[in-house]
């Protein structure tokens, strides 16, 4: 028996037991200031706003593994000084996946504007990307990179085209400028760039349909990024890039059509990609 | 010749103010130690809104005047009017007022319960150095002389280059003891089209003033760029250099995005020998703190809004000083507090090589204006006598606690277990506080 077989075939368990390792390292070895009742408060608001809004709207109960996701997205990701913040953020991304939605599919990935609308609409919210340190950045690319290699539905072409592009990106800069080589390993050792690689703009239900409009998407969120990041000095540069960018999805569904993604065991056939995209969030 | 970097430019941030989660210390302050705890330090004040920022570059240069000269990447060209020379002092004031301390509490007689009291006590971090300049030179070199200023004692020139190696050779026949890598770490800069602030003292001038020291340069722009550029200072450097990055803002701590910020430890209760040697606790504290974020963190050891603090290793800044400092929006503030909730300070130490610290410091601004400051406690036992049955309770839990203590010194500095039983004396586990007999056997009191 090989070891994907193995693993669970729906690759959200494994993103939730990913992403609770680096939840659990972060708050107890690595430092993150995130106060411990925090992702339960997170957890529960997004789990509550999941079951009430699939009652308002009458949707078919999908479960709580997408916001379970989600929520974990958040904790690692979202500074508050404020208790108020992380439910807050919760309760949007997930009310998004209702209410922002465009050709079936949701618009924003819910993690991603979560993050975006705290740190717009308060005063109270911050992202801190460089706090895993740099043997746990390490060891966070050799898990995520690990899982890719182990399950099929783990390895997303928007995933490797974004880091593609990414990479290419920065190390160009940093030829150009003559910058010693280093800062390209360190710039790449930043744990928010592992959880948006892997866990945020590879969400195959905010993604679009055909594999090219995927790769398409990838780029553009790492060249508007690279440009917030190095030519508008933007803080958080990626975070707004793919907020940016998620409005083109229904665009390039319409250029570029193809089937329809869904979780495994959802009813629905999956996508039929040899590099299907898998990550947060289905509605 | 000697030749030292600094630098400074920015990014913004959109935040507001939240009332910050004090935590109250109660007890006042009794003294501080002195500074200088660490060599090749340099310390930089950066006040930050919006774009607008102002820096201060504080240095404790002792050699030869002909020798200073900083080179400095700025984001922009400077107006006279941009460039100052400050007084030393108050950036001294700032280190004062935000540096790590002690904290002392005598217990209470536990027969004869009373309020127990505290004292403090803080430390500091030093500066940098500067090296030589010389004059102008015509020719291609690609280098181009923006302006030329004489401020205070310092003859100011800001260039703009096309290559780097132009501007070497240009500061090179100018007199300027170049390091070897120089273009290397120059060529960066110059590709992000920034413009180099060169500065050395003009001897005349120096003299004039009577002063005996080298008083900080201050500068004030707009950019977007929140960031320091420490790579430049890292070509001549012989090892690892300490950094003081005192960051005040009116919205929230500042931290780097761009490498790991972590709080120093702290508020840990340690034996009371370390009152006479905290100028080698915190260093060595600092020390197994930077080797276990494997030499890539900056540690953050004070957060404060500006208006108070608890204990006080120094009384907060007035409003004037604060502007002396570069705080601009301060204007029609009295009072003799500091800025109120109107700056927060935040103090970064990091101590960087060229090997951990591949690129410039970035920073943003949080919304965070949690309290936080680099805090060890002196819990100093009851010396005297103990005859009722809390006094013996106490003395059964002051040996458990002195365990702890030693403990907790040995792992916040490396220091040999052994060694700091030996000098905690009669505060050593195993031994009685107050004096006196050898612990009680377990099963004395078992049927009693």
């Amino acid at each position: 028996m090989t070891l994907a077989a193995a693993l669970p075939r729906d690759p959200r368990y494994l993103q939730i037991a990913f992403l609770s390792c680096f939840l659990v390292a972060g708050v107890g070895w690595l430092g993150f200031d995130v106060p411990v009742w925090q992702p339960p408060l997170i957890m529960l608001t997004s789990c509550l706003t999941q079951w009430a809004m699939t009652r308002l709207f009458r949707a078919p109960p999908v479960g709580y593994l997408s916001p379970l996701i989600t929520s974990l997205g958040l904790s690692l990701l979202l500074r508050t000084d404020a208790f108020w913040v992380g439910p807050f953020a919760a309760a949007v991304a997930i009310s998004s996946k209702f209410v922002l939605r465009a050709r079936g599919k949701h618009l924003f990935n819910p993690t991603n504007l979560g993050l975006v609308v705290a740190m717009l609409l308060t005063s109270h919210a911050w992202c801190s990307p460089s706090q895993w340190g740099h043997s746990g950045a390490l060891l966070g690319w050799f898990a995520a990179f690990g899982l890719a290699v182990a399950h099929r539905s783990f390895r997303s072409d928007v995933s490797l085209a974004f880091l593609g592009a990414w990479v290419l990106l920065k190390a160009a800069r940093i030829f150009y400028l003559g910058a010693p080589w280093a800062s390209l390993q360190h710039q790449l050792s930043a744990g928010g760039l592992i959880l948006f690689t892997f866990f945020m703009i590879s969400d195959p239900k905010t993604t679009p349909d055909h594999r090219v409009g995927r790769v398409l998407y990838a780029v553009c969120v790492a060249g508007l990024g690279f440009f917030m990041l190095h030519g508008l000095w933007w803080q958080n540069a990626l975070l707004w890039a793919l907020c940016l960018v998620s409005p083109l999805t229904p665009l390039i569904d319409r250029v570029l059509p193809s089937g329809r993604f869904q979780w495994p065991g959802g009813g629905a056939p999956e996508r039929n990609d040899a590099c299907v995209s898998v990550s947060s969030q289905p509605a | 010749m000697r030749f030292r970097v600094l630098a400074a430019g920015l990014t913004a941030g959109f935040l507001t103010l939240a009332a910050p989660a004090a935590e109250a210390f109660c007890g006042f302050y009794v003294g501080k130690a002195d500074s200088s705890l660490f060599n090749e330090a340099s310390q930089v004040v950066l006040v930050r809104d919006g774009e607008r920022t102002v820096v201060t570059m504080s240095n404790d240069y002792k050699g030869q005047l002909t020798d200073f000269a900083l080179v400095v990447p700025v984001p922009v060209v400077l107006e006279r009017e941009q460039i100052h020379v400050g007084e030393r002092k108050y950036v001294e004031r700032l280190d004062a007022y935000s540096a790590p301390r002690l904290v002392e509490y005598f217990d209470e007689d536990p027969c004869a319960p009373q309020l127990a009291y505290e004292d403090a006590v803080p430390m500091m971090a030093p500066t940098a150095a500067g090296a030589p300049m010389d004059a102008v030179r015509r020719k291609s070199l690609g280098v181009t002389v923006e302006a030329e200023y004489t401020i205070g004692e310092y003859d100011i020139v800001l260039l703009s280059a096309k290559e780097s190696s132009g501007l070497e050779t240009w500061l090179r026949e100018s007199g300027y003891k170049i390091p070897p890598r120089a273009a290397k770490a120059l060529e960066p800069y110059i590709k992000q089209d920034m413009k180099f602030f060169v500065a050395r003292v003009n001897l005349k001038e120096h003299k004039a003033k009577g002063f005996n020291y080298l008083r900080p340069l201050q500068m004030a722009y707009e950019s977007k760029k929140f960031m320091l550029p420490i790579r430049l200072g890292m070509a001549n450097a012989k090892g690892p250099q300490d950094l003081v990055i005192y960051a005040m803002t009116r919205t929230g701590r500042v931290e780097s995005s761009n490498y790991r910020t972590v709080k120093i430890p702290s508020d840990m209760d340690i034996p009371v020998f370390v009152k006479d040697e905290f100028k080698q606790f915190y260093p060595a504290l600092f020390e197994k703190a930077h080797a276990r974020e494997e030499k890539r963190a900056l540690f953050t050891e004070y957060v404060w809004d500006m208006g108070w603090c608890d204990p006080c290793a120094a009384d907060p800044l007035s409003p004037e000083e604060l502007r002396a400092l570069g705080v601009f929006w301060l204007d029609g503030q009295n009072g003799n507090m500091g800025g109120g909730s109107q700056v927060v300070l935040t103090r970064l130490h990091a101590r960087y090589d060229g090997e951990h610290f591949p690129e410039d410091l970035v920073f943003q601004e949080t919304s965070d204006r949690q309290n936080f400051q680099a805090r060890y406690v002196l819990r100093h036992a009851f010396k005297g006598a103990l005859a009722c049955e809390a006094g013996k309770q106490y003395l059964r839990e002051l040996d458990k606690r002195h365990q702890r203590e030693a403990e907790t010194l040995a792992n916040l500095t490396g220091w040999d277990l052994g060694t700091i039983s030996k000098k905690m004396g009669d505060d050593a586990p195993g031994k009685k506080a107050g004096g006196g007999k050898a612990p009680e056997p377990w099963y004395k009191r078992l049927w009693q």
